[in-house]
């Protein structure tokens, strides 16, 4: 609103839109971040000078100073541990961990200490910290480089776990995280980051965590997916049109907490359940998705729960990569076999 | 190694002055502050343990014979810097202002007794062995960021430096001259492990020079000389010339913790014999004997306060509201997730409340 001559106009906002790919939507969600609040600073392994590995900083060193954008050494549970001091003197650290495979160092940190200091200490201190980590198979990287170990931190109390599947979820969760008061793991599919670009504000803005989203509408059955997997979901979801089969796509977005009112919702619309994720069957959150249909849902099913996810095998070297991680095909076949069931 | 790193003195075992440097800091009023200190935890942990024993609260981790080391170093700190504790450091929370009746509570398993102070930057106890060093560097680094003069120091035992967080700790504060003190109680046992067994290493103040930082060997039982010696690594943290490694070598008198028997692995008549020519607290009263300082009515006036404290505390902490099973729930989030929520109505439902 602008005042002139003691009327009062209404200016009609002009949102600049930027086509932005999940790389540059993120890069975009740390730099008006940093802009806006002076505590926020960023620290990990190359992410000043080389800007990432992916360059999801790229420029922001420059920008904002050595400070700011930090070049850590080599030492994950070390520069984990250096946010958590940071955090409790008043700070809000984004922490990058180059690869999600390379977290293990630091979950000491995150299981004994992030995730816990608000509960020890009765809300006394708390650490409002980020940890960025791209994650999952399908890129051709070497070994350990293709991990979804989201499940390790969904069964972690006391931290939140998101992971958007597009470059405005990415920009407006990052943002959401960054402010939420406790600690949030950054999910990033690194499969998605130059794949396609969606129109993203140049402003601020936030995606709430702990929602869910319907990505496409359907009847029959219901899809849920995250991160890497939406566009899988998604695929096998249009491919089945054709076949008369309508298919709901949820993208679930936050891993911890879930959404369990649009896992219910669709599913009591449907009667049926596909769950899609690239991480490890058992105890993947792909069970607890099931089990939140079962307390929600259970005499609203026609069909079993069906779930397509990787094997209980760690990710392979990237020449069969593309056996382990579910694909359209697959989750067609699960999706044929809720609706025949 | 160990001339190298000499260990440093400022009052021999018998209680005389060595250092004349630094003799004129050696004042009546200066030993009656740390004596007051150091007899306010021996006094604290000797009731810890009596109450273990009594079965009046749980497990209790004593520190007698670290009395000097705890006292030095928590006294050399200003008002606003940061004390990163070990469990075993509680001594030194208390000195630096943690409250008796929260030391109390912690060890009677209540929440409530984890933070130390609420005026004190204290963190609570840190149970995983070496893990709270990057947070030390981290608190002070936020602090050099922000320009202020405060300084961090995180307190770790021997076995701690045989962990990962160790070395990623301080080679970070050293990489950016993070206003860190690191200060190492050396009691020689990680529970029952020797120190021979733990490192190669003669002495842990060497391992300073493979981060390009100082490292300074100090005599724990000589409560001035830790207090100097942590007072220099924190001035020079605050002039921006980085962290200190400070190795204050100590005996632990008793056992890791209620729950261990010393017999089992070391000699412990051995510690019995040498004890009172050793102890921190004795070697003050044969300074001020030997000064002509001696004040036995200031020392039973001042014996007598701290019990009345310590009694005091102690009925404190069995006054204490009953604890609350919903605390568990309320803290995990600022706002608790549906999940927690509905776990905590069930647990509530069923009990009753």
């Amino acid at each position: 609103m602008v005042m002139t001559d003691n009327r009062i106009t209404v200016q009609k906002k002009t949102t600049k839109q930027n086509k932005y790919n999940v790389i540059q939507a993120i890069k975009d969600g740390l730099k008006t971040m940093l802009a806006e609040d002076e505590n926020v600073l960023l620290l990990g392994e190359d992410i000043g000078v080389n800007g990432g590995v992916f360059r999801a900083t790229e420029g922001l060193q420059k920008e904002f100073g050595e400070k700011r954008v930090i070049d850590t050494p080599l030492s994950e549970a070390g520069f984990v541990g250096t946010a958590v001091g940071m955090a409790l003197n008043g700070l809000r650290p984004v922490v990058e961990i180059q690869f999600l495979g390379f977290i293990y160092p630091a979950y000491e940190q995150i299981a004994t200490h992030v995730s816990r200091m608000r509960s020890r200490t009765l809300g006394f201190y708390s650490l409002p910290m980020v940890i960025r980590a791209p994650y999952g198979a399908g890129v051709g990287a070497p070994e350990i480089h293709s991990d979804s170990a989201e499940a390790l931190f969904t069964h972690m109390p006391g931290i939140k776990v998101v992971c958007p599947s597009n470059a405005y979820d990415a920009k407006g969760l990052l943002i959401a995280s960054i402010e939420d008061p406790d600690p949030v793991l950054f999910l990033e599919p690194m499969r998605l980051y130059r794949g396609t670009r969606k129109e993203v504000p140049s402003e601020k803005y936030t995606v709430e965590i702990g929602k869910g989203t319907y990505v496409k509408e359907g009847k029959d059955v219901s899809v849920f997916a995250w991160g890497a997997m939406v566009p899988v979901a998604e695929k096998a979801a249009q491919a089945l049109e054709a076949e008369g089969i309508s298919s709901e796509v949820i993208d679930l977005r936050t891993l911890y907490p879930l959404d369990k009112d649009i896992i219910a919702e669709s599913v009591q619309k449907t009667g049926r359940a596909v769950i899609v994720h690239e991480a490890h069957e058992t105890g993947g959150v792909g069970s607890e998705i099931t089990s939140i249909i079962n307390d929600t849902s259970f005499l609203y099913l026609k069909s079993p729960i069906k779930r397509v996810t990787g094997f209980d095998v760690p990710v392979p070297l990237f020449s069969i990569e593309h056996d382990y991680v579910p694909t359209p095909e697959r989750v067609k076949a699960a999706i044929k076999n809720s609706v025949e069931f | 190694m160990k001339d190298k790193f000499p260990l440093m003195q400022l009052i021999d075992q018998a209680g005389n002055i060595v250092s004349e440097e630094y003799k004129s800091d050696i004042t009546e009023e200066n030993i009656k502050k740390f004596y007051y200190h150091m007899l306010r935890l021996r006094t604290y942990d000797r009731r810890g343990r009596a109450l273990q024993r009594q079965g009046r609260i749980g497990t209790y981790v004593p520190f007698e014979g670290q009395e000097g080391a705890q006292v030095g170093s928590a006294l050399a700190l200003d008002e606003k810097d940061w004390m990163f504790p070990t469990y075993r450091d509680h001594g030194a929370a208390l000195a630096f202002g943690a409250e008796l009746h929260r030391l109390f509570l912690y060890w009677s398993g209540r929440v409530e007794g984890a933070v130390p102070s609420l005026t004190k930057r204290i963190l609570p106890a840190s149970v995983p062995i070496a893990t709270h060093l990057p947070h030390a560097t981290g608190a002070a680094m936020a602090d050099m960021y922000k320009g202020t003069k405060n300084a961090s120091i995180a307190y770790f035992g021997d076995g701690a430096t045989s962990e990962g967080d160790f070395h990623e700790g301080i080679n970070i504060a050293s990489v950016f001259k993070a206003p860190v003190v690191f200060f190492n109680q050396n009691n020689g046992y990680a529970i029952s492990v020797p120190i021979e067994k733990q490192m190669n290493s003669e002495t842990i103040a060497q391992k300073a020079v493979s981060y390009g930082i100082p490292g300074v060997r100090v005599d724990g039982m000589d409560v001035f000389a830790v207090h100097l010696a942590v007072k220099e690594a924190l001035d020079r943290a605050r002039r921006g010339d980085g962290p200190t490694l400070i190795e204050a070598v100590v005996i632990r008198f008793g056992a890791h913790t209620t729950a261990d028997d010393p017999t089992k692995y070391r000699d412990q008549e051995k510690i019995e014999q040498i004890r009172d020519e050793v102890d921190p607290i004795l070697r003050l009263e044969r300074v001020m004997k030997n000064n002509g300082m001696w004040d036995g009515a200031w020392i039973n006036q001042t014996r007598k306060e701290i019990e009345t404290e310590v009694n005091e505390a102690v009925e404190q902490m069995e006054d204490f509201d009953k604890p609350n099973p919903a605390d568990m729930f309320d803290y995990v989030f600022e706002k608790a997730p549906w999940t927690i929520q509905k776990q905590k109505e069930t647990l509530l439902r069923r009990s009753g409340s």
